[in-house]
């Protein structure tokens, strides 16, 4: 801060610049603090001093501790002066100062001399200035005080005691709790403030005795609490013991939702917006308890306070995700919020509105957004680049105007994040709508002609080498990707080769055109250009000979690399040169913390780029390359499908098991990951012994034990049945772990030598009919639906009896059948009496099957369905009503 | 405040006024999220050029980033804003912020700016502790506020027949001074 002298001569003729602080030093200002130690104090004066020191350390300068003690000191001094207001400098700096604990002795006296005083103030803020920089033996001290204080007839004083109790709570809890009498008196205080600070203390001081809190809110919301913020907090409460209360209640007589829907009510709009929040964020709430709280929200929408506008908006949005019908009601009010000053309210309209569009809404709301994206920031614009992406699953007919969309916004101004945001949505949508495939790899090509980022560049080309050969016209890519050799940088070049050479082994007759650009890289100026377009010159016989590509070199250069980079990079660094060469074949593959199946629960939805081709296909690639590396699954065929892991033990068990069913044409082989929890035990020849006596028309043919399984580091050992072929046999199988225990010393981590034969009971297993269908979505239903012809047609009525809502039977029916819901038909409209449901998937046998289901409901509660199937097979389309009608 | 928002007091996590160019007048943090000056630098420098070219002069504006809800309103050439949690009821904040503004615009007479903010800074810092305590409200009506933080200065500016010669001396001068200086 310390400026020279002729700047401050400059600056005094600016009188803008004028500062009481120009210039201020703090050597001087500690220096001045000697005044705190004249016996004849000037109280202006030390507060000026005072003021000067809390400015240096709310600049952010610091003081040493021995500049802090001293300050410090000088300052327990002015004690002895009565002005008010350099009182309250004091009190205010010995909290800034946090003076350690064997200075605060020397205030303690004096700030209980306060504590004790005739002036409401002194009181008051000696308490929090006690409270503030005291420890637990002081406290026992002043606790009579602090208790008289709760109850104090001055609100000032009452709130200082309640909100320090809030505070020592955290680290004197049994000192607090023995004040609830006298808080819970305070909770009944006239005074708004005081009411609202001694409830949140009496909860904070209860919350751990849920009965206690359910009596507080019971008590409370029958009465009256006067302070909105108080109320708010009750609120809080009330949430938290209808979500504890659980899920014993039937929807529709919740208790305590008349309060939350009183409080909408309220005259304070702080109260009916915490109150509509909480309603929304109602576990498993119903449209019927939605609609007051969407009501009042709605109102928000159109206040004249962008405060109030984004609150309500920010709720619609999240209510969005899970009740989009609920929220279509406030679709005009939201699109007049598109042109909103604030462009946060104006992004999480655009999305909310992006979530509860139908289809025929989707043009409009397109041109509205075009106009808008060029003015707000990139980290909005990404938001909005999410919503469209997933608009665009949603309707996949209109996948046109969103990629154009998308295109456009791609060629114009952005950074990094912004630019992969919509590369990574482009891609996505290639993958799961086969239409939008030609168009989208052209709008990356272009992309990559003029972009900035290396990364995105290497990443598209890596992509294009994937997809750009299955397209009907693999050449027309070839230019954009050699015009990359030229002009970029040598990273964005040798991707650009690899690329190349995809093509060049996918697609024959590019071979001699791929051959020419690929001697060409041999001249690159870089080396690692250079190795690559050598290597696989080499691996494509580009040596004149052109022959048809060959398995190897197809899986060299398109098969993903499943060993884990880290194995790899340890069996490298282990590796000592010899004369036997490295063999990649010995590095294990077993994933340390994550096995197969978990590692695709926990990952994210795919973010594009960065994952591999698509999430399920890419898991069902490696339980297919996995499967076939044992050679007794070699001869089994192509995997039909892998189900998603079952739990076959609780959790926080000893021994954690679950089981991936993997469907073969004539075979079953049941997966059992293994995870053994005990540090103190190792476990061998871990087998799962499995009674099929429940299960007659599947014979066990094989099973594979896991040699070992060491603690925390998870083992999968396989069963492997014979069963009718192309058929949907379906069975129930008891399961027990059988295996040798070592002990194992925690200190030395070595086993003893002798085990001893243990088992363990595990849950049984069904293998049921959704097991042989493959949820495969199509874009275009109708089309579908419509080209599949009514040969094969199957159609039935069935009566589901009562059910919970048209909802639960509508997923219950896609459950049982395993198949994809098309076109978002699996959300059932709130308040809906019928409903039309689209499946699609491909039955055992790669047969596909369309299914349109009808619901309606008939009486208060009773559920029929009409389900029509259309399928290439009449077997097949009996097959699925047989599942309906035994399911 | 590992507490779940549902179960816990609505909490402030710093208060901010800033001049014109982003610099510092007061500011106070309630929270540990940033432990270091440098990290206050920074988040007060986003704050500053994320809402800088909003108008946010007649009503109390809003914006979210780094999970952080912030609530804001400007009035010549100072920037008031209090941060929150995104989970935050917007509408308590703003409160906070209503609060802070209006009881500095009674505590300086109207005349906010800059430069009485910093000849009153001791009244804006009592200001700002007389309204959050250790992230938790205390007060929330800006007169009573106001009342509280006048409350002290009154014995300041007692009476001159009441105060020493050495201290109406000291009281002239400095008047002195800043006359000139002006």
């Amino acid at each position: 801060m310390a400026q020279p002298l002729v700047k401050k001569d400059d600056d005094r003729d600016d009188e803008a610049e004028y500062s009481p602080f120009l210039g201020i030093e703090k050597g001087a200002v500690l220096q001045e603090a000697r005044v705190f130690n004249d016996p004849q104090l000037d109280a202006r004066r030390c507060s000026q001093v005072i003021t000067k020191l809390l400015y240096l350390l709310n600049q952010g300068d610091t003081f040493t501790k021995i500049e802090a003690t001293e300050v410090f000191f000088a300052v327990t001094k002015l004690f002895q002066s009565r002005d008010l207001g350099l009182r309250r400098m004091v009190y205010l700096i010995i909290k800034e100062l946090s003076p350690s604990s064997d200075e605060v002795i020397i205030v303690t006296s004096s700030l209980m001399k306060d504590m004790n005083s005739k002036t409401d103030m002194y009181r008051a803020n000696a308490i929090r200035v006690l409270c503030r920089i005291t420890d637990g033996t002081l406290l026992t001290q002043i606790e009579r005080y602090l208790k008289q204080a709760i109850v104090d007839k001055n609100p000032v004083v009452a709130s200082a005691a309640l909100v320090s109790g809030i505070h020592l709570l955290q680290t004197n809890p049994e000192i607090v709790k023995r004040w609830s009498n006298e808080v819970q008196e305070a909770v009944q205080s006239r005074a708004p403030l005081v009411q609202f600070h001694a409830l949140a203390l009496l909860h904070q001081i209860r919350q751990n005795d849920r009965l206690a809190v359910s009596k507080l809110v019971t008590s409370l919301t029958r009465g009256t609490v006067r302070s909105p913020l108080a109320q708010c907090l009750l609120i809080r409460y009330t949430s938290q013991v209808i979500r504890e209360s659980g899920n014993n209640t039937q929807p529709g007589d919740r208790p305590f939702y008349d309060y939350l829907e009183s409080c909408l009510r309220h005259k304070s709009e702080m109260v009916i917006f915490e109150a509509a929040r909480a309603i929304t964020e109602l576990n498993g709430v119903t449209s019927r308890e939605l609609t007051p709280a969407i009501t009042v929200l709605q109102l928000f929408l159109s206040s004249s306070k962008p405060v109030l506008r984004f609150a309500a908006v920010r709720t619609l949005n999240k209510v969005a995700m899970t009740h989009p019908m609920a929220v279509t009601n406030c679709n005009i009010d939201m699109e007049s919020l598109i042109s909103d000053q604030n462009r946060s309210i104006a992004t999480l309209a655009i999305t909310t509105l992006l979530k509860t569009g139908n289809e025929s809404s989707v043009d409009r709301l397109m041109k509205q957004i075009t106009n808008f994206m060029s003015d707000i920031a990139d980290e909005f614009k990404i938001v909005v680049v999410e919503a469209i992406r997933s608009l665009c699953l949603k309707f996949p007919l209109k996948y046109r105007s969103l990629m154009n969309f998308l295109s456009n916004i791609l060629r114009e101004e952005g950074g990094f994040d912004y630019k992969k945001a919509i590369v990574d949505s482009i891609v996505i949508l290639i993958r799961d709508i086969p239409d939008a495939k030609e168009s989208g790899l052209l709008h990356l090509c272009e992309f990559i002609e003029d972009c900035e980022f290396t990364y995105l560049s290497t990443q598209i080309l890596h992509f294009l080498g994937v997809e750009g050969p299955k397209t009907s016209d693999p050449s027309k890519y070839i230019h954009y990707i050699y015009n990359r050799v030229h002009l970029e940088n040598a990273t964005v070049r040798a991707s650009a080769v690899s690329t190349l050479a995809k093509f060049g082994a996918a697609v024959d007759e590019l071979k001699p055109r791929i051959f020419v650009l690929l001697r060409r890289c041999v001249f690159d100026s870089d080396d690692e250009v250079r190795d690559r377009a050598t290597l696989y010159l080499n691996t494509l016989g580009g040596d004149g000979s052109v022959v048809e590509t060959d398995k190897d070199v197809k899986d060299f250069l398109f098969g993903s690399f499943d060993i884990p980079l880290v194995n790899f990079e340890t069996s490298l660094k282990n590796y000592e040169p010899s004369e036997e060469p490295f063999d990649i074949n010995s590095v294990p593959k077993e994933v340390k913390s994550a096995p197969l199946a978990e590692k695709k629960a926990a990952g994210k939805k795919p973010t594009g780029l960065g994952a591999p081709p698509s999430g399920p296909p890419s898991t069902a690639d490696a339980y297919e390359r996995m499967l076939l590396s044992i050679p007794e699954f070699a001869n089994f065929g192509k995997l039909f499908k892998s189900s998603a892991p079952v739990e076959l033990t609780e959790a926080e068990t000893e021994y954690a098991v679950n089981v991936v069913k993997h469907i073969f044409d004539r075979h079953i082989v049941f997966q059992y990951n293994c995870t053994n929890t005990i540090p103190e035990q190792l476990l061998e020849d871990v087998i799962v012994i499995v009674d099929a006596s429940e299960a007659e028309e599947f014979s066990e043919v094989f099973s594979k034990p896991l040699r070992s399984l060491p603690y925390d580091s998870p083992g999968q050992t396989f069963v492997a049945f014979e069963k009718p072929e192309g058929l949907p046999t379906v069975g129930k199988f008891s399961n027990i772990l059988k295996f040798f225990v070592k002990e194992v010393d925690p200190s030395t981590g070595e086993a003893e030598e002798d085990g001893v034969e243990d088992e363990y009971q595990l849950e049984e297993l069904d293998v049921v009919a959704a097991d042989y269908i493959l949820k495969v979505g199509v874009s275009n239903f109708r089309n579908a639906w419509e080209s599949m012809g009514a040969d094969c047609e199957r159609v039935d009525e069935y009566g589901l009896g009562p059910r919970e809502s048209l909802a639960e039977a509508v997923n219950t029916v896609i459950n049982l059948l395993g198949m994809q819901p098309c076109e978002g038909t699996e959300v059932v409209p709130p308040n809906s009496r019928s409903h039309t449901c689209l499946l699609s998937g491909v039955y055992i046998g790669n047969i596909k099957v369309l299914v349109r289901l009808s619901f309606g409901l008939d009486g208060p509660k009773d559920v029929a369905m009409k389900l029509a199937v259309r399928s290439e097979d009449e077997a097949v389309s009996d097959a699925i009503h047989e599942i309906v009608a035994s399911g | 405040m590992s507490a779940p928002y549902s179960e816990a007091c609505p909490s402030v996590k710093n208060i901010l006024l800033l001049d014109s160019d982003g610099k510092r007048v007061a500011v106070k943090y309630f929270s540990d999220d940033w432990p270091t000056n440098a990290a206050k630098e920074a988040f007060e420098r986003v704050v500053f050029t994320k809402t800088q070219k909003t108008n946010a002069r007649t009503e109390a504006e809003i914006a979210m980033f780094e999970n952080y809800i912030v609530v804001y309103k400007f009035v010549q050439d100072l920037h008031f804003f209090v941060t929150g949690g995104d989970d935050e009821n917007e509408l308590i904040l703003a409160t906070v912020l209503t609060a802070f503004f209006d009881s500095v615009g009674t505590l300086l007479r109207g005349n906010v700016d800059k430069r009485e903010a910093l000849e009153n800074l001791d009244l804006i810092l009592l200001c700002i502790d007389e309204i959050v305590d250790g992230g938790i409200i205390l007060e929330t009506d800006p007169n009573v506020i106001a009342g509280k933080v006048a409350s002290n200065s009154i014995d300041s500016a007692a009476p001159l027949s009441e105060q020493t010669l050495t201290q109406a001396f000291a009281t002239a001068r400095e008047h002195f001074t800043r006359s000139l200086l002006k």
